[in-house]
């Protein structure tokens, strides 16, 4: 159970070291001899081409995707990136679905999750881009070479509608944790997106489960708590961000979903204020992997060492300030440590259980709010 | 083989037999065999072992999973009714009343057409949503959810029910009519005795049409469905959410459900169905009636209003900053974001659209004439229409994982177009071909079949009497089926939402992607702007099919 790291407790442990982990690896950045498993690569010209096309998959933000790849493209202007992008469980199945000849060179910025189920399948290609070292242990597969590398962290946060919310006669110091779901006031403003249509449905179910008695069969605190929050439910949605969204636009009063999916429609002007539950957050990460394919493209490997940069983690924690290379302690437009924020994470206890837990949800939940 | 007994009528000859059997080939290796390499999914287990119906037993032995197909049952039959009513008085109104106003009622009617189906659900979120335009006045629906679906499905399927008995009570044969009246029958039994059985086959067409439609459509259920599940939105979860390809073809079967049924139901239709237009028919002469024609102008007023509230409320989401809580007015959202493909990805739709309008016009055509005229083969003949009706109840989702899985196989000689321009409009062809066929053999079946037998006698090959009299005189559908490919392919979003390619990007899922990630006016804006080129093509449309008319009327 190596993975039953406690990610705040690393944080923790990490703190000074880190500083001087990133402040290393920044100096010794491109000079550094790559790791054992690329011996060719000691030539870069040749293996990692500065110039190229790839095509890259990801379910990061359209936005965040045209921002990042005009700051890659003036590192290495030659190499052309195709991307296609898609949301999360869209790429991964049309991941899945290529499977027999995968188009893409790599995957950027796709649920940990996700690329466990890819590894599962032997379709990611085990590489260690320059700089892995610095990437916290469980930001990365636990493979001697990894198959996938993280990058940054999302969690489950409440966007809250505060002038709809005063219409119900509360106020946004009314909303701290997830009890507080449960107010009667709230009956119907709730949203919340799938687990089995959403990765961030599945995240905040896996970790209330987690908090609340670690329990998947459907009963125990964490099923009774969910039984509860499903009373005051509008409507379970597909996506992850449309909690967040429809809060934003008033079609509901508070949305389950994560914490940019808040703050970006904050930014857009929206009567938006990003509450992160008092209890803690179920979290997933977004990692990057290279596919296994006949040929692999030089330039991904590449675009792969560029993607971990401290150069590319700046760019990623303006949106999540929570990176995989643990930064330097400053989170902007968080009033609090976001690290202290996300619960000690049993991925495998949600990969082993995930099955199970989808059907008991979908059982309780799914079959009572269709025939309303 | 059958073709054999059909050959002493000396009517057909090998080349005939050729070009068809040749159609069927591509047809089948572009629609059955990647069905075939999704659907034998449904019979394996996630290992890949083989399951027999063991996914089926478990489908129904989840309550929660069963009880999408009722749901779906549920809001295509309700949706279907209304949309039947209505497209019939509205194409009733427009054909047989001396109402104002004709040409505004008739484009309007077609709006909804013009534009992906999740926009139509945004349209109903500014208008009825929690701060919707309707709401703030008062009216208060639970929009999310059953209604919310049945609503968006009614406007989705109206114009197309609406178009197709357009199309037929324009044809009516003005005899009928005269001698109904000269013996004294009452308004409403000439309704019943003589409107209504000439028809049957049109009624039962737009039925299963709606019908598949409504049974299939992701767009609505997926911004409005809420918490209320229907096989569409199944498909979504099994595959983009737990990623199991098998459960997901055992929904995508499901969703076959109305092709079997119309399947049947159109061998029973067909059978009763006959030539109404003939060398003696004459204009119908619409007589004047007050209460009538009140009645329908109300009826087309309200229709029309509401589609126009709909292009308001998007015009309304685009045109300002932040829709409901801050109303200045803005031309940001027009500038789209380059990641989503931006304004490229507008004329890479255009491009595929008029690509996949002309040689899809060709093909449905001519595959028509194959099925329609063909003397004989008629093991043949049973197989291409069942082919043609297969398509309509696929939904998006299906045919595009059916691609990859076919198309995407380095085994497949044909892998060299995936991820080209090329696969996109093979799916389009095949995701639109069933309308589009309805509509070539209504106009084939309307022509005299004395055409072929004169050219026979004058030993005319069938080729020239199909390129010089078939054809000529079938324009104005030839036209609607190529409006109706270009539209649609400008506005679908489920098929090509797989198979797009990273260098090729369309604007209907620039649509989708802006609607995710919250940039709802974007998405306004973005659909304003296919709506405009419709609306364009449609006109240009109408004014080549208004010239195709005068030369017909005096050709004859």
């Amino acid at each position: 159970m190596k993975k039953l790291l406690s990610i705040c407790l690393s944080a923790l442990l990490c703190g000074a070291s880190l500083v001087g982990c990133s402040g290393n690896a920044a100096s010794e950045g491109g000079a550094q001899t790559p790791p054992a498993s690329d011996a060719t690569t000691a030539a870069p010209a040749d293996e990692k081409a500065t110039k190229g096309e790839i095509t890259v998959y990801t379910a990061l933000e359209d936005e965040q995707v045209t921002e990042y790849l005009e700051v890659f493209n003036a590192s290495y202007p030659d190499i052309d990136v195709s991307v296609v992008r898609e949301s999360t469980g869209v790429i991964t199945a049309r991941l899945l679905a290529e499977k027999a000849n995968p188009q893409a060179d790599l995957v950027w910025g796709t649920a940990a999750s996700s690329l466990m189920v890819l590894d599962a399948e032997g379709m990611l290609e085990a590489y260690a881009p320059t700089g892995v070292e610095r990437i916290m242990k469980e930001f990365k597969s636990d493979k001697a070479v990894p198959t996938w590398v993280g990058i940054d962290a999302w969690e489950t946060a409440f966007a809250v509608n505060t002038v709809e919310l005063a219409k119900l006669g509360l106020s946004l110091s009314d909303i701290k944790g997830y009890d507080d779901l449960l107010r009667p006031e709230l009956k119907g403003h709730v949203v919340m997106s799938n687990p089995n249509s959403s990765g961030t449905g599945l995240l905040t179910v896996a970790g209330l489960l987690q908090m609340r008695g670690k329990t998947a069969d459907g009963s125990g605190a964490g099923w009774d708590y969910l039984s509860a929050l499903h009373e005051n439910i509008g409507q379970y949605v597909h996506s992850g961000s449309k909690p967040a969204k429809m809060a934003a636009a008033g079609e509901t009063v508070i949305g389950v979903s994560f914490g940019y999916a808040g703050i970006s429609q904050k930014l857009k002007g929206a009567p938006v204020e990003v509450v992160f539950p008092a209890e803690g957050s179920g979290w997933d990460m977004e990692a990057n992997a290279l596919m296994k394919k006949d040929a692999i493209n030089p330039a991904a490997k590449t675009f792969l060492d560029w993607a971990i940069t401290d150069e590319a983690m700046e760019l990623y924690k303006v949106n999540y300030p929570i990176i995989a290379t643990g930064g330097d302690g400053t989170y902007e437009g968080y009033e609090s440590d976001p690290v202290s924020q996300l619960i000690d994470n049993d991925f495998v206890w949600t990969a082993q259980n995930r099955d199970s837990i989808l059907t008991k949800w979908m059982e309780k939940f799914d079959s009572k709010s269709a025939t309303e | 083989m059958r073709g054999k007994p059909a050959g002493k009528l000396k009517r057909r000859g090998p080349a005939q037999t050729i070009t068809f059997a040749g159609m069927l080939a591509v047809f089948t290796v572009a629609l059955v065999f990647p069905l075939f390499a999704l659907f034998s999914k449904a019979f394996f287990d996630k290992s890949g072992a083989f399951a027999g119906l063991g996914n089926y037993f478990k489908y129904f032995q989840t309550p929660s999973l069963s009880v999408s197909v009722w749901n779906t049952m549920d809001i295509s039959l309700v949706s279907t009714v209304f949309s039947v009513v209505f497209g019939f008085l509205y194409a009733y109104a427009l054909t047989r009343t001396r109402i104002p106003l004709k040409p505004l009622f008739r484009y309007t009617a077609l709006i909804p057409i013009f534009m992906p189906t999740i926009v139509h659900a945004l349209g109903l979120v500014y208008l009825f949503g929690k701060q919707g335009a309707f709401t703030a006045l008062g009216w208060q629906v639970e929009l999310y959810g059953r209604l919310g679906i049945i609503l968006s499905e009614v406007v989705f399927t109206f114009p197309q029910a609406f178009l197709m008995f357009f199309v037929a009570l324009e044809f009516a044969d003005g005899r009928l009519y005269e001698a109904a009246d000269s013996m004294g029958v009452s308004a409403f039994r000439r309704f019943t005795r003589v409107t209504v059985p000439e028809l049957r086959y049109t009624i039962v067409n737009v039925f299963f049409v709606c019908f598949t439609l409504a049974f299939t459509d992701f767009g609505a259920p997926k911004v409005l469905g809420g918490s209320y599940s229907v096989l569409a939105t199944d498909i979504y979860k099994q595959v983009a959410g737990q990623f199991n390809m098998n459960m997901g073809a055992v929904v995508g079967t499901l969703l076959l459900i109305p092709a079997v049924l119309s399947f049947a139901a159109g061998r029973l239709a067909s059978g009763k169905n006959s030539g109404t237009m003939s060398a003696k028919s004459t204009a119908l002469n619409v007589k004047k009636s007050r209460p009538r024609d009140a009645f329908f102008f109300a009826l087309c007023s309200f229709v029309t209003l509401s589609f126009l509230a709909l292009v308001a409320s998007l015009l309304m989401g685009a045109l300002t900053s932040y829709y409901p809580y801050d109303m200045s007015l803005t031309l940001k959202h027009f500038a789209f974001n380059p990641s989503t493909g931006g304004i490229g990805s507008y004329f890479n739709s255009l491009e595929m659209s008029l690509l996949t309008a002309a040689f899809g016009t060709v093909f449905v055509f001519v595959y028509a004439y194959m099925t329609e005229k063909t003397e004989g083969l008629w093991a043949l003949k049973k197989y291409g229409g069942f082919l043609s009706s297969l398509p309509i109840a696929l939904p998006g989702m299906v045919i595009g994982l059916s691609f990859i899985f076919f198309f995407n196989s380095k085994a497949n000689p044909l892998n060299f177009i995936y991820g080209t321009v090329a696969i996109l409009v093979i799916s389009n062809i095949l995701h639109y071909f069933s309308v589009p066929y309805i509509t070539a053999t209504g106009a084939l079946k309307k022509l005299d079949k004395e055409f072929e037998s004169v050219a026979e006698s004058m030993n005319v090959p069938r080729w020239k009497s199909f390129l010089q009299v078939s054809a000529p005189l079938s324009l104005s559908a030839i036209l609607e089926i190529f409006m109706y490919l270009f539209v649609n392919s400008m506005v679908t979003v489920s098929a090509v939402v797989f198979l797009y390619s990273a260098r090729f990007k369309v604007a209907s899922i620039a649509i989708s992607h802006m609607e995710e990630s919250g940039d709802v006016a974007q998405a306004a804006a973005m659909s304003l702007l296919i709506l405009s080129v419709n609306v364009l093509a449609r006109l240009l449309y109408e004014t080549a099919a208004r010239l195709i008319n005068k030369k017909e009327k005096i050709y004859e």
